[in-house]
């Protein structure tokens, strides 16, 4: 088989450091909707020019480069083990060329490990076999200050008026992009789970950030309601960086989950501007990447 | 965009209000979570004996932090292996976890600025009118862009907290912030999360 280390350490690279087309494109919309001299036009202009220089240098669009999220979709017969190996060597050496900051931190001795290894959760990664040939690596990078405004809810919320149905959802979805304020680096992307338990909630409301940012739920009412709350989660007026603005939100991305009948889970999963996704697709000794 | 060297005069930080761009030249040091923890507890409240060379790292802090600004930042770093350090990648991260310490270190070191991102909270609004001293909000995520105003890594303490807590003092050259949260009062950041919250209460009746 292909030796995967190099493109394995080209995918982090890439992540970290360009900026997906989809992404910058809908910043480059976003500018023109906020008023000419104001802070959150500023804002936004400065994010473009540090997207360009970030893509221009190979180094890191944000400092924080998050936790590494990987999703691989393998072939029959292909080792989870050696692949988990591969990966972390790739991760090793991405924090040593700089692309990657040191994020993993003992949490009882506050260590950083420096490399950006810990325990078997720390880089994350998520296998599952797959028909075909094809050998997929998705990774995300999800910084902290993101990370820190997720919520979940448990519905009914009688201090939000929020029942269990979507128009339920609706309202504690406003209310986490109210509470994130500008702290998730706005204008954010929302990943947003209903149903589940409390922790295939927070994964699936991650793993909806993997779609396009024009890619809506294929349920017409979740697409319906996607666009909906990136709507009004931009009336709320909190804007680029929280400086007050007309974009707080750029995309919505919805799923429904089952669920127990007694539990009615809603999962935000806040994303940065800095929405770092990429995809490498491996086919007998063709890589590629998306 | 107005042009500010550090360390600041009191007059300088009074005539600032919320809304100014500022871009600020000379040397500032980074500190974020463990760094304030730390600071609180060896040398404010004082609930933990000074350990190691932690007087050492104090005596040589006071001078730059006095009339100077702190920077809530954990970069990316090249030349670890040589110490010919390098910032790569150097934004705010998010202010509001140093709320419970921010006033009292301002105030311990006469700190006049504090750089990050999100904003701080009603403790920090009031040590900026005591001190006096403002809020600098620099652009999350921007990070290759703010790291070309950093001219130069002057030296590192407490690099055992690791790279993205470690103090770090540079020199930066036109670093670009605006005020969100100035010395008399105004807080940007107050009156979003105001706004927001009535816009939100009338989404809610829908």
């Amino acid at each position: 088989m292909l030796d995967l280390k190099e493109p394995v350490l080209e995918l982090v690279r890439l992540t970290s450091t360009d900026l997906p087309p989809d992404v910058e494109m809908s910043l480059r919309a976003a500018v023109e909707q906020e008023e000419a001299g104001s802070a959150a036009r500023s804002a936004l202009e400065t994010i473009l020019k540090n997207v360009e220089l970030s893509r221009a240098q190979s180094t890191p669009i944000c400092q924080d480069t998050g936790t590494p999220i990987f999703y691989v979709y393998h072939p029959e017969g292909m080792s989870t083990r050696k692949l988990r190996q591969l990966i972390t060597e790739a991760v090793v050496e991405a924090t040593r060329k700089s692309y990657l900051r040191p994020n993993s931190v003992n949490a009882l001795t506050d260590k950083n490990t420096g490399n950006n290894l810990g325990d078997e959760h720390f880089p994350v990664i998520h296998f599952e076999e797959v028909e075909g040939d094809i050998l997929t690596i998705e990774l995300m990078l999800k910084g902290g200050g993101c990370e820190n405004v997720g919520a979940q809810y448990s519905l009914p919320n009688n201090e939000l008026g929020a029942g269990r149905d979507l128009a339920g959802v609706r309202k504690v979805v406003l209310d986490a992009v109210q509470k994130a304020q500008g702290q998730g680096c706005a204008p954010g992307i929302l990943g947003v789970s209903i149903g589940g338990d409390r922790g295939s909630g927070y994964a699936a409301s991650k793993e909806v950030l993997f779609r396009k940012m024009d890619e809506a739920s294929s349920d017409p009412s979740l697409a319906a309601m996607e666009q909906r709350l990136t709507q009004e989660s931009n009336q709320l007026g909190i804007g680029p960086m929280g400086f007050g603005g007309k974009t707080t939100v750029l995309s919505t991305k919805m799923v429904g989950m089952h669920r127990l009948p007694a539990s009615f889970f809603v999962t935000v999963s806040y994303m940065c501007w800095a929405y770092r996704r990429r995809k490498m697709i491996v086919q007998g000794d063709q890589v590629r990447y998306e | 965009m107005r042009e500010i060297q550090l360390p600041v005069s009191d007059e300088i930080v009074r005539s600032l209000k919320v809304g100014d761009a500022v871009a600020l030249t000379g040397v500032m040091v980074t500190g974020r979570d463990a760094v304030h923890k730390w600071l609180s507890e060896t040398f404010i409240k004082r609930t933990r004996p000074p350990q190691g060379d932690d007087l050492t790292v104090y005596e040589a802090l006071k001078p730059l932090l006095n009339g100077g600004v702190i920077y809530h930042c954990g970069p990316v770093v090249a030349g670890l292996a040589t110490k010919e350090y390098r910032f790569v990648a150097a934004g705010p991260t998010t202010s509001i976890r140093e709320e419970g310490y921010q006033g009292d270190v301002m105030r311990h070191f006469n700190l006049r600025g504090v750089i990050g991102k999100g904003g701080m909270g009603g403790k920090t609004l009031k040590a900026c009118q005591e001190v006096p001293g403002m809020y600098l909000h620099a652009i999350g995520g921007a990070a290759s862009y703010i790291a070309q105003t950093v001219k130069r890594v002057l030296g590192v303490y407490k690099l055992e907290f690791g790279v993205p807590e470690a103090i770090w003092v540079i020199e930066v050259k036109e670093f670009p912030v605006v005020v969100t949260m100035d010395a008399h009062g105004g807080s940007l950041h107050a009156e979003v999360d105001q706004k927001s919250k009535s816009a939100l209460q009338n989404l809610l009746t829908l």
